[in-house]
């Protein structure tokens, strides 16, 4: 059985040019960019060409940029950094949607002492920019605002943002892991302090991540030992990876528009197929404002976890929202915090594309896809008042 | 991903007696959509030697929650109301060949629905009175239910009673107050 992989805001398959790229440093060219021989300096070289590659992609200068292993990495050390740099100031902006990686950091900050504001979202899933300027006050020491929201693709209003909080001196930080390499992302036309890029979301390996440090910003770095990364991050540089990173980034920028398109036709093509060939079914997100690949719809009167486990049988890949599949006992903090009603938040199914998946694959979901739900709602006990037992209704 | 059994695999994606009994002698429903898993049972009950005779569900929920419910029924049909009382959770798991620790509350479901559905046909409402004591406000589960399941499944962490009744798995506010059932358990049982 073949894989349909429909789940790349989870993962990405590493580029195959990614791979060929980092291979030489996996194998011959093991030397430590730090050595003073040659052996070393040429990886040293390599290091500084990926750097270049990661600027490029969001129009940044590479001295801003520093690697580190992952997106939580990268989201852990700007929060720590601007409360460390900054020692006077104990409150902090997030919004309600964030992921774990800033979330659960904020919640660790508030058992410290930090006061920390959520901003709320709408039924569409966008912040209210204008509750943010109230919110904010002389005491703010960061504000951290996702770029584009994991779950339902829902692009937030950084540009809109990011220019108020610069002119009252407050830290504007985001989480651009799933945005990086799918949307453009411009950290000159906009003044973004810090911004976080995880490598496994656009086809590099996983273990890798970047954060961006606009020059000039106070720096307090999180990984406390040697010199590298001008004394940034310490640790010996994960060189295969970070030369992974690199190429995928330079894949991502140039491909960025024709990728936009593709993806969003595919996107689509599934997203209307989906709604019109199965009853009681809704978007989740603003579709106004959203990454090409990412198509959130739940399903009313049915459990997420068994939706994917069907889907499953048919090699096809994607998540849900639904408690049972979150590891916790609560479901998705996204979509509760959107308003949407636990009749659809339990199922709620995640479909997320990339440049390796083609409209045969978008064809066989739309095949298998309502006779899975049909029975489903055969075996629920819920929202039989509302339909009959045979499909092809149209949708409420 | 779950680690499921080969039995529960086929349970769920083959369950068996699905659906409902027009004019059911006993009907048995637990849990809630908010929640995140509810089953509804149906049972149609010989009046004479109290043999259930046709057991049928609808259930919302994970692939545990549906093969436990199919599992349910197949340990039940032909038992007495009795015999099908002592039926319990730990035998529900034991049909499927285990479940994942995590998931041992569907089997603590289906246990639930079975009583239910005798109690409605010994002519118990078919809603809770709600005048027993609730623990966990996020899945409602009362101490009633956490003493029970505690005792019959000899839980000794707050950890497993999540587990068996999802009461904890939510703000987590009701957790000291699961330790100190746990903890006047203990004392009971070493009288």
């Amino acid at each position: 059985m073949t894989t349909i992989y429909l789940d790349n805001n989870a993962t990405t398959r590493t580029a195959p040019e990614v791979v060929e790229a980092m291979t030489p440093y996996l194998t011959e060219l093991y030397g430590n960019p730090s050595s003073m021989h040659t052996f070393g300096g040429q990886v040293r070289k390599k290091i500084e060409d990926a750097l270049e590659q990661i600027a490029a992609l969001i129009n940044a200068e590479p001295e801003e940029i520093l690697f580190t292993s992952c997106g939580t990495e990268s989201d852990n050390t700007a929060l720590m950094s601007a409360v460390e740099t900054f020692p006077q100031k104990k409150h902090l902006i997030t919004t309600r949607v964030e992921h774990p990686a800033v979330l659960n950091f904020c919640h660790y900050l508030g058992r410290k002492g930090f006061r920390t504001t959520y901003l709320p979202v709408n039924a569409l899933g966008q912040i209210d920019p204008v509750v943010l300027d109230n919110e904010a006050d002389a005491d703010t020491v960061i504000v951290s605002i996702m770029s584009a929201n994991n779950e339902t693709g829902v692009i937030f209003p950084v540009g809109t943002v990011a220019p108020r909080l610069h002119e009252r001196g407050i830290l504007f930080h985001t989480d651009a892991v799933q945005a990086a390499g799918k949307i453009p992302l411009d950290v000159r036309k906009i003044p973004i302090d810090m911004l976080s890029i995880s490598g496994h979301k656009l086809h590099a390996p996983k273990g890798v991540g970047a954060l961006y440090v606009r020059k000039g910003t106070r720096f307090h770095p999180y990984m406390i030992g040697g010199h590298q990364e001008h004394s940034r991050r310490a640790g010996t540089e994960n060189v295969a990876s970070i030369i992974g990173l690199g190429k995928a980034a330079e894949l991502a920028r140039a491909n960025l528009t024709e990728e936009i398109a593709y993806l969003g036709r595919l996107r689509d093509r599934l997203e209307q197929g989906l709604l019109s060939s199965c009853p009681h079914a809704r978007v989740n997100g603003d579709t106004a404002n959203r990454l090409p690949n990412t198509t959130n719809i739940s399903f009313e009167y049915i459990e997420g976890e068994a939706i994917l486990l069907r889907l499953n049988e048919y090699g096809i890949c994607a998540s849900s929202g639904s408690a049972c599949t979150s590891g916790s006992l609560e479901p998705s903090h996204v979509l509760r915090a959107m308003g949407v009603p636990y009749t659809a938040v339990h199922g709620s199914i995640r479909f997320s594309l990339s440049r390796y998946n083609s409209d045969r694959d978008i064809d066989t979901v739309l095949e298998v896809m309502p006779s899975i739900i049909r029975d489903l709602r055969e075996l629920s006990p819920f929202g039989r008042d509302k339909r009959v037992s045979s499909g092809g209704q149209t949708n409420e | 991903m779950w680690d499921y059994t080969d039995k529960v695999k086929e349970a769920f994606l083959r369950p068996k007696n699905v659906g409902e009994i027009k004019n059911a002698d006993a009907i048995g429903e637990v849990g809630s959509i908010v929640c995140g898993d509810a089953l509804k049972l149906y049972l149609r009950i010989d009046r004479e030697t109290e043999t259930i005779l046709d057991a049928r569900f609808q259930t919302f929920g994970c692939a545990s929650a549906i093969a436990s419910s199919s599992a349910l029924t197949e340990l039940i049909k032909g038992k007495t109301l009795d015999e099908a009382l002592s039926v319990t959770n730990q035998d529900i798991a034991d049909f499927l060949g285990g479940l994942p620790a995590q998931k041992m509350h569907c089997s603590v479901m289906g246990r639930e629905a079975l009583e239910a559905a005798i109690a409605n046909y010994r002519g118990a409402p078919l809603l809770k009175t709600g005048t027993e004591r609730v623990v966990c406000k996020c899945f409602d589960v009362t101490e009633d239910k956490i003493r029970r399941v505690a005792m019959e499944n000899h839980l000794k962490t707050v950890d497993e009673i999540t587990n068996f009744t999802k009461a904890g798995g939510g703000c987590g506010e009701c957790k000291s107050e699961i330790e100190k059932i746990l903890l006047s358990i203990v004392i009971q049982e070493s009288r």
